[in-house]
């Protein structure tokens, strides 16, 4: 021992068998810190939901697949997993739209065009849109999960001409919430797609359908057994959903739900988000419902 | 590229095949080499009562003639005067919270007078670390929590836990005195420390008034370690002494959880018990914080008075409060038995669909530290009858310890 060189030593200790399963690769990247992007743009929706529009202070744009999210970092306040409700084909203008619910997202929407926050992501499994092609496709929404499935509705229509019939069922609580107003009427517009809303509880002057989203299945305008349906709102509004496109005969198979739980860290580190064998951040948000099916109906799983 | 095959090609380059011999001065010389070279060492030593895992400064710091019994709900040591420095079963705590620290700083956030955010973090790596007397199920562990943080093949990587792996040098000590909480031979992880994973693998054998240590390197690191150290050749009956050993430690134990604990889990959604265990269970959280694989944490941000920085701060979580499910609307798991079903499911069965393999190693921490004495074992084996337990005195939560489910070697097996 006395003929070895203390330094050499050192080095050989280094060799642990450890370092041999840590390339640097794996050390160059921190999945947890955010990239700064400044708010562009920040437009009230709803009395409690708003909508950003971002761009990074350097580097390229945040490109995303529709249904994926991003962790939104409030300086001061915390970060929170927001999906991203833009175009997938216009990822410049990176897109949230969000309700105010909780203290992050109560400092977000306080926040004005200039302000700086930071962007984690994008994070999660996108909604399998080339599921739908060569089949009627079916795009159920509850209150703000329109937000999430506004990406899938762009990229539906970027490939139109692949889809059989395209439907929107939207319900919101009251005729004050329907989200997206204006692009929701210019969808209705379009000679290639249906859109039915329907309300909770009618005010003012709404002469459309009252009732659960349920409801609007039932008018139709797909072939259920050709049909790819993506699903997203509350959880139990989704249970509901599922059961009335699965009784119609949309196949188990070609139904999406996207889900929510907590997350800390969007990949798979804090648990938080388990559902299930699956970590929501990483395997979702976006299930296929014959996969999840069994735990959808169990409680407090 | 796999981390398999970067571990084999490690294993076989430069490392010493043989089994060599070091006397307790040799383990002292071993602990020299590895200060000399920068390396703080980390192992067992006797503290507030229990041994815990801590800096040392010396072989003289180690737990020798210690001996510590547990049990469900039951840890108490009681000093001896035998030679050896490693008579004890596992430590209070496991090993995570040298690779995973139990609070670290993620990153500091700045926001200057333009309003603009600098992001910086995170904190610098620890010096180069030695963590001796890891226990083979520690050793599991460590492994079990490579699969979370630093997966080769997953799509992203916790560059502070890579870090604090690589730059720890692991010499494991097989196990020859199991408590009666611990279950390693049932899940493959010990009592013996085997030929892979740990850097240097030492056996504590007790000869007449002095304690030798059989050693094998398991990688380049160790093998340049135990060059640098005084040795003999390991003789026929040290093998023979050391086989002897493991067959003991194996023997010993008394619980166990049955192969198919996965699949009982995964079919026991829903079961009666989980309502007997959320009458026991009083969420506190000492399996996960005990537990050696335990991941979980939670994130807070600390903001300066003027609101200039904030610091994220990662800190361990437990999935037994009711904040760890919470979405707006309320948490997901109210229900303290839903809170237990998840922890178990996901130990057990969730954790081989995440990670390919159990997440449990058999220390048995979680039952000598569950103030109630909540048994994982004892759990397992009511969730596989069909019928549920419900001869048990209520209120559970108020009974005192040691009269939670217990096995004794002459009992039946449960």
């Amino acid at each position: 021992m006395d003929t070895a060189p203390g330094a050499d030593l050192a080095a050989r200790l280094t060799q642990t068998a450890a370092a041999a399963r840590v390339p640097a690769s794996m050390t160059a990247l921190d999945p947890m810190r955010p990239r700064p992007f400044r708010i562009e743009r920040w437009q009230r929706d709803l009395s409690d939901t708003f909508t950003i529009d971002l761009a990074p202070l350097e580097g390229s744009p945040l490109t995303f697949r529709p249904g994926q999210f991003n962790m939104l970092y409030i300086h001061g306040a915390g970060e929170v997993p927001i999906s991203i409700s833009g175009d997938p084909e216009r990822p410049e203008r990176l897109i949230h739209t969000t309700r105010a619910v909780g203290q992050v997202t109560n400092a977000m929407k306080a926040l004005r065009v200039g302000d700086v926050i930071g962007v984690r992501g994008p994070f999660g499994t996108p909604w399998p849109v080339e599921a739908a092609d060569g089949h009627d496709v079916v795009i159920v929404a509850g209150g703000i999960g329109l937000a999430p499935l506004r990406p899938l509705i762009h990229a539906v229509l970027a490939r139109r001409g692949r889809l059989g019939n395209v439907v929107l069922l939207y319900g919101a609580r009251t005729p004050e919430d329907i989200l997206y107003r204006k692009q929701v009427s210019a969808w209705r517009g379009r000679f290639d797609m249906t859109v039915h809303v329907t309300v909770d509880r009618a005010t003012g002057r709404w002469s459309g359908p009252v009732g659960m989203v349920t409801k609007l299945i039932a008018r139709g305008g797909f072939d259920a057994r050709d049909t790819a349906a993506y699903v997203c709102g509350p959880e139990i509004m989704m249970r509901h959903v599922a059961q009335a496109l699965l009784d119609r005969g949309v196949a188990a198979e070609r139904l999406f739900l996207s889900m929510e739980r907590n997350m800390k860290c969007a990949i798979g580190f804090c648990g938080h988000c388990q559902w299930g064998p699956d970590f929501v951040c990483k395997d979702g948000p976006v299930f296929r419902y014959d996969r999840v099916a069994t735990r959808l109906a169990q409680s407090e799983v | 590229m796999t981390g398999e095959a970067h571990q084999h090609s490690g294993m076989t380059n430069g490392a010493a095949p043989g089994l060599v011999c070091l006397t307790d001065d040799g383990l002292a010389a071993l602990f020299a080499v590895l200060r000399e070279a920068g390396c703080e060492v980390i192992g067992p030593t006797v503290r507030d009562g229990a041994i815990v895992l801590a800096p040392l400064t010396s072989v003289d710091d180690l737990p020798r003639g210690w001996r510590d019994r547990q049990d469900a709900g039951h840890y108490r040591l009681a000093p001896g005067t035998g030679p050896a420095r490693f008579a004890h079963a596992v430590p209070a705590q496991g090993w995570k919270r040298f690779v995973h620290p139990p609070e670290a700083r993620l990153w500091t956030a700045r926001r200057d007078s333009d309003g603009d955010l600098s992001i910086e973090g995170p904190e610098a790596p620890p010096a180069p670390r030695a963590f001796l007397g890891v226990r083979p199920c520690d050793l599991a562990a460590l492994g079990v929590l490579d699969g979370v943080f630093a997966d080769p093949g997953a799509a992203h990587h916790d560059p502070a836990y890579a870090l604090r792996r690589r730059d720890a040098l692991v010499i494991a000590v097989s196990c020859g005195k199991p408590a009666a909480s611990c279950f390693c031979a049932a899940m493959g992880t010990g009592p013996a420390a085997g030929d892979t994973g740990a850097d240097v693998a030492l056996t504590e054998l007790v000869e007449g008034d002095r304690a030798v240590y059989l050693a094998r390197a398991g990688s380049p690191a160790g093998a340049a370690l135990l060059e640098a150290v005084p040795h003999t050749p390991a003789t026929d009956d040290h093998h023979t002494a050391r086989r002897a050993q493991a067959d003991a430690a194996a023997a010993a134990q008394v619980r166990a959880l049955p192969e198919a604990a996965s699949r009982i889990l995964a079919d026991a959604t829903e079961h009666a018990h989980w309502a007997d265990v959320a009458a026991r269970c009083l969420a506190c959280g000492s399996c996960t914080l005990s537990c050696p694989t335990c991941f979980c944490a939670t994130v807070e941000d600390s903001t300066s008075l003027d609101g200039a920085t904030a610091t994220r701060t990662r800190r361990w979580s437990s999935c037994f409060t009711e904040v760890f499910s919470y979405i707006h609307g309320g948490a997901v798991r109210e229900e303290r038995g839903a809170r237990y079903r998840q922890w178990i499911t996901h130990k057990l069965s969730s954790w081989h669909a995440q990670f390919g393999t159990s997440g449990c190693v058999g220390c048995g921490r979680c039952i000598t530290w569950c103030p109630v004495g909540i048994d994982i074992t004892a759990e397992v084996a009511a969730l596989a009858a069909d019928r549920p337990i419900r001869n048990r005195r209520a209120p559970a939560r108020l009974r005192p310890q040691h009269t939670g489910p217990r096995r004794r070697k002459d009992d039946p097996p449960a």
